[in-house]
């Protein structure tokens, strides 16, 4: 158990040192949805679309990479497409009405006392807990 | 340039995210579930990063960023309706499936055909987000 603590703490530090690589030298908040949401809408255009590809590309190889050599780590997702779906569509939209998700409103964002985003990470926080609460205590799907 | 060092952030995240046990939909339904087996890793990670990004916006003070350009500008400290809206939604999914955006591309590779689902359906999701705004703008104009 301990040990998991550990590695969430220098995990967590090498999330963190990403988000000040990406702000200090290239002046950009490191929000996953963000960079996701400004390609798929369209938002993101020509050189700032091609510095957020590359981010994503960095973001889906090297733990790629990583799981071939040392063994690929277990995501433990509910074989319940439904649920998957459902939860996509929901993380998809409410992050772009929100404008930012737990990297952008919840690191980024609590880093420098933003009231946005630490309002936006209660209300996320909540709607997580209740939603474990009804799905998986209530309703069993997960 | 910019882009390499986009490249090394997102390489920085993906490995974070994976050491961290973040890419595990059960971590992060764990430290959601306060009534079951409560799993307080993610506070650790969310501490972890935290810190050294609170000394990076410590350092964007007096600077601009190496590559050009300027730092992003604070947000006005507005907390209006979309932001409550989306956050809720979000916070529902989040706790439903366990995975958020980032760890949905960095664990894409080992996610099996859930987690490719996920993804799409995410990406449905955020291209939809703005007519969904824009109707319900018009519906309810915001005071």
């Amino acid at each position: 158990m301990q040990t998991e603590w550990i590695y969430g703490l220098i995990g967590g530090g090498i999330i963190g040192l990403a988000g000040a690589v990406y702000l200090l030298i290239n002046g950009r908040i490191m929000g996953a949805s963000g960079i996701i949401g400004g390609l798929i809408d369209g938002s993101a255009k020509g050189d700032q679309a091609s510095e957020r590809l590359f981010f994503l590309i960095g973001l889906f190889m090297v733990p790629a990479i990583i799981a071939i050599v040392f063994g690929a780590p277990e995501t433990h997702l509910t074989s319940n497409l439904w649920a998957i779906v459902a939860a996509g569509l929901l993380v998809g939209v409410g992050t772009r009405f929100a404008n930012g998700c737990t990297s952008g409103h919840g690191v980024c964002g609590i880093s420098r006392l933003s009231l946005r985003g630490i309002v936006a990470t209660v209300f996320y926080i909540m709607a997580g807990g209740l939603s474990v609460i009804v799905f998986k205590h209530t309703l069993g799907w997960i | 340039m910019r882009r390499l060092f986009a490249f090394i952030a997102g390489s920085l995240f993906g490995t974070g995210l994976l050491i961290s046990g973040m890419t595990d939909t059960s971590k992060v339904q764990g430290w959601l579930d306060v009534f079951g087996q409560w799993d307080p890793t993610l506070a650790f990670v969310m501490g972890g990063a935290i810190i050294p990004m609170a000394i990076a916006w410590r350092l964007t003070i007096g600077r601009n960023p190496a590559l050009g350009g300027l730092f992003p500008p604070r947000p006005e400290a507005k907390i209006g309706r979309n932001l409550v809206i989306g956050s809720t939604l979000f916070g529902m999914g989040w706790g439903l499936a366990g995975l958020c955006p980032g760890p949905s591309i960095a664990s894409l590779s080992y996610g099996g055909i859930g987690g490719t689902v996920f993804l799409l359906a995410m990406f449905a999701g955020m291209w939809f987000a703005p007519i969904l705004r824009n109707q319900l703008d018009n519906a309810l104009p915001a005071t």
